[in-house]
C-alpha cells in the first residue's frame, strides 16, 4: 500500500520499460533519461539480482570489467529510473500488458541458451554447456548442481571464442590465483580437487579464424604452470598471410604465430616446469562423441572430422571436411559454439534460427512501440562495448521517435502505477534497487570473511529473504 | 615546496572533440590522465572510460595528431591489444586513461570517435 501511495503522482511524460538488466537495458536506459527528462524507465529483471552477464558471464578473475557496474549503478540511483527485480516477462507480466502501460517497451533480455551440435553420442554424460559451467562458477541460480566432473586429465573445450578460453582459463588457473576472487565456493572446492592437467580448444577452421581475442590469447601464454601446445602444420601458408592484413587480425595472428613457431624465451623457460598444458586444435570438427569403456554412460572421447580451408587464406574463409578422421580421448566436454534467444512472450516474432527477436535496427517488427537490443537483438556476439555502442544507438532511434511524435507520448500512461497492482496480486516480490544493495552489502560481508571480494548468494529465494529483511 | 604546488594545479588544457563536431574544453594537471579529465570535469563523453582506467576495455579510445602521437612513449601490448577492439581504430590511436597529462601537452586537442559519443548513426 505504501508503495501506491510513493508513486501515485500522476506520471508525466513519456512511460518507457526495459526488460532485461543486463548491460544493454543499462545503457539504453542512460541514454533515455539524459536525452528525455521528463521520462520514467522502469527496468524489469527476471532475477533479483541485476547486470546480466556482467555479473553471471564475465569471469571471477577479470573483476576490473565489472566496473561497469559502477556507471549501471548510478543510472539505477537516477529518481526516474526504477529497478524492479525477480519479475519475469512471460510469466508475470506479458508483452501485451507492458503495451498497454507504457509507450515504449525495450527488450533487452539477453540470449542465454546454448547450441547443440546435434551429432551422436551428445546425450552422454560430461557433456556440459560452456555458458553452463560459467554459470557454475559465477553462481547462475539454476547451475549450482551441475557437478562437472574433473576427474579426467583431458578437457576438450569446443570453440574458440573468448568464453572458450574463459572456461579454459579458469580449468587451468592455478588454485591460489582463482582464491582470491568471487568464484563461488562450490566450484573453488571442486577445482581445488580437479585433475584436470590439459585443456584442447578445438576449432573448425585454422588460426586466421580464431575468434578469442589478443588480450585473453596473452594471459593463456603467461598462465603460471601452464604451457601453451600447438601444431606447428596448422601454420602453414600463415606468415606469408601476415603482411595483407590489418589491426586487429594482424596483432592477434603474430601472437598465434609467434607462440607456435618461435616463442618467446620467457615463455619457454616457464613452460618447462609446467604441469598442465593449453592445447589450441585447429581444423578440427565434431562428428560424434563417444564412450567411455572406464565409466559406463560418460563420455570418453570425441570423433574429429579433419577439415581443410578452401579459396583464399582470409578470416572468413569456408571450411570442408576432408573425408579424415582422428579420435581424441577427454572425459569432459565443454561446448562453446554459440547461444541463441528464445522468444519469453509467445506475441514476440522471432526468428527461432538465428535465435534473435525479428527487428529491424531495434524497432520490432509488426510491433509499433516495442523495441529490442542487446544480445536479443544482435545476436550474441562481441563484448560489453559493442552492446553498449548498439545501446545508445537503440536509445537514439527511441529518442527521436518519442520527440518526432513516432510514439506519441502525450496520452498519459499509468507504467509502474498499475504493473504494480498486477504484480501484487499475483503474489510476486519484487526487488527494488534498494533492496538489491542488500543482498549486494551481505554478499560482501560474506566474502570479506573468506578474504574473497564477495560470496555470491545462488538461491533465488535466499535471495529474496535477504531483499525482504 | 612550490613544485608540488605547481603540479596540483589544473594548468593543462584539453579538448576533446566529438564525431559530431562538438568541442568540449577541460582542464587537468600534471600527471593526470585524459580519462582522469573527463571523469574529474564531467565531459560529455557517453560511456567514456567504462572500465574505470584498468585496460579492459577500450572505450576511451581517442585519436591524435601524428605529431603528438610521435611525441609520447609507445603504447604497451597490453594497450594495443585493448585499442584492437576500438572501433574506428586509426594508426595515432591510444587509450585516453593511458594518457598522462605533461605540461608539454598543453593546448592539446583529441578526436573522440563515434561510436563512443553518441554521433553514429
Ligand atoms: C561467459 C561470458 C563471458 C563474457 N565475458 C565478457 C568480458 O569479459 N568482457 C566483455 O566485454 N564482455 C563479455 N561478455 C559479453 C557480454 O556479457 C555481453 O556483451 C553483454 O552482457 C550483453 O548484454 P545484454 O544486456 O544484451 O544481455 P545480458 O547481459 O544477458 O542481460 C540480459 C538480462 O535479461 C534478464 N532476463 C532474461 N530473461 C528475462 C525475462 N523473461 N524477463 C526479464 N528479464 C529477463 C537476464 O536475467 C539478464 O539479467 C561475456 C559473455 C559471456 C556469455
Ligand atoms: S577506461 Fe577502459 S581501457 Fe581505458
Amino acid at each position: 500500500p505504501l508503495r501506491f501511495l510513493s508513486t501515485s503522482s500522476a506520471r508525466q511524460g513519456p512511460q518507457v520499460c526495459v526488460v532485461g538488466a543486463g548491460p544493454a537495458g543499462f545503457y539504453v536506459t542512460q541514454h533515455l533519461v539524459k536525452t528525455l527528462p521528463d521520462a520514467n524507465v522502469d527496468i524489469y529483471e527476471k532475477l533479483p539480482v541485476p547486470f546480466g552477464l556482467v555479473r553471471f558471464g564475465v569471469a571471477p578473475d577479470h573483476p576490473e570489467v565489472k566496473n561497469v557496474i559502477n556507471t549501471f549503478t548510478k543510472t539505477a540511483q537516477n529518481p526516474r529510473v526504477r529497478f524492479v527485480g525477480n519479475v519475469s516477462l512471460g510469466k508475470d507480466l506479458s508483452l501485451q500488458e507492458l503495451q498497454r502501460l507504457y509507450h515504449a517497451v525495450i527488450l533487452t533480455y539477453g540470449a542465454e541458451h546454448d547450441k547443440s551440435l546435434g551429432i551422436p553420442g551428445e546425450d552422454l554424460e560430461n557433456i556440459l554447456s560452456a555458458r553452463r559451467f560459467v554459470g557454475w562458477y559465477n553462481g547462475q541460480p539454476g547451475d549450482e548442481n551441475l557437478n562437472p566432473d574433473l576427474s579426467t586429465d583431458t578437457v576438450a573445450v569446443l570453440g574458440q571464442g573468448n568464453v572458450a578460453l574463459d572456461v579454459a582459463r579458469v580449468l587451468l588457473a592455478p588454485i591460489d590465483y582463482l582464491k582470491s576472487t568471487d568464484i563461488t565456493a562450490h566450484a573453488l572446492e571442486a577445482l581445488s580437487k580437479s585433475q584436470v592437467k590439459r585443456v584442447m580448444l578445438i576449432g573448425r577452421r585454422g588460426p586466421v579464424q580464431a575468434a578469442f581475442t589478443i588480450k585473453e590469447l596473452r594471459e593463456m601464454l603467461k598462465m603460471e604452470g601452464c604451457k601453451s601446445v600447438f601444431q606447428q602444420d596448422d601454420f602453414k601458408g600463415v606468415q606469408e598471410f601476415l603482411p595483407s592484413v590489418a589491426r586487429p587480425r594482424k596483432r592477434l595472428t603474430e601472437l598465434l604465430a609467434q607462440a607456435a613457431l618461435d616463442p618467446k624465451a620467457e615463455w619457454l623457460e616457464a613452460w618447462k616446469t609446467a604441469e598442465r598444458s593449453f592445447e589450441p586444435i585447429f581444423y578440427r570438427s565434431p562428428a560424434a562423441f563417444l564412450p567411455s569403456s572406464s565409466k559406463a554412460g560418460t563420455v570418453g572421447a570425441i570423433k574429429l572430422a579433419v577439415t581443410e580451408l578452401h579459396g583464399e587464406m582470409s578470416e572468413t574463409q569456408g571450411v570442408k571436411n576432408t573425408g579424415a578422421f582422428e579420435d581424441v580421448k577427454c572425459g569432459l566436454v565443454l561446448r562453446s559454439i554459440g547461444y541463441k534467444g528464445l522468444p519469453a512472450d509467445p506475441d514476440i516474432p522471432f526468428d527461432s534460427k538465428s535465435g534473435v527477436v525479428i527487428n529491424s535496427k531495434g524497432k520490432v517488427k509488426g510491433l509499433p512501440g516495442v523495441y529490442c537490443g542487446g544480445w536479443l537483438g544482435t545476436g550474441p556476439v562481441g563484448v560489453i562495448v559493442n552492446t553498449m555502442g548498439n545501446a545508445f544507438e537503440l536509445g537514439r532511434l527511441i529518442e527521436g521517435d518519442i520527440k518526432d511524435g513516432t510514439i506519441n507520448a502525450t496520452t498519459a500512461r499509468p507504467g509502474y502505477m498499475e504493473a504494480a497492482k498486477i504484480l501484487d496480486n499475483k503474489g510476486v516480490q519484487t526487488v527494488s534497487f534498494k533492496d538489491w544493495e542488500k543482498i549486494d552489502q551481505e554478499e560482501q560481508n560474506r566474502g570479506k570473511a573468506i578474504d574473497k571480494p564477495r560470496e555470491k548468494i545462488i538461491s533465488v529465494s535466499e535471495m529474496l529473504k535477504v531483499a525482504a529483511n | 615546496t612550490s613544485a608540488r604546488l605547481m603540479s596540483q594545479e589544473e594548468t593543462i588544457s584539453v579538448t576533446f572533440i566529438r564525431a559530431d563536431g562538438k568541442k568540449i574544453s577541460a582542464k587537468g594537471k600534471e600527471g593526470d590522465s585524459l580519462l582522469d579529465v573527463v571523469v574529474n570535469k564531467e565531459v560529455d563523453l557517453d560511456g567514456f572510460g567504462a572500465c574505470e582506467g584498468t585496460l579492459t576495455c577500450s572505450t576511451c579510445h581517442v585519436i591524435l595528431s601524428k605529431e603528438v602521437y610521435a611525441s609520447l612513449a609507445r603504447p604497451t601490448d597490453e594497450e594495443l591489444d585493448m585499442l584492437d577492439l576500438a572501433f574506428d581504430l586509426t594508426d595515432t590511436s591510444r587509450l585516453g586513461c593511458q594518457i598522462t597529462l605533461t605540461k608539454e601537452l598543453d593546448g592539446l586537442e583529441v578526436n573522440v570517435p563515434a561510436s563512443v559519443n553518441g554521433a553514429r548513426q
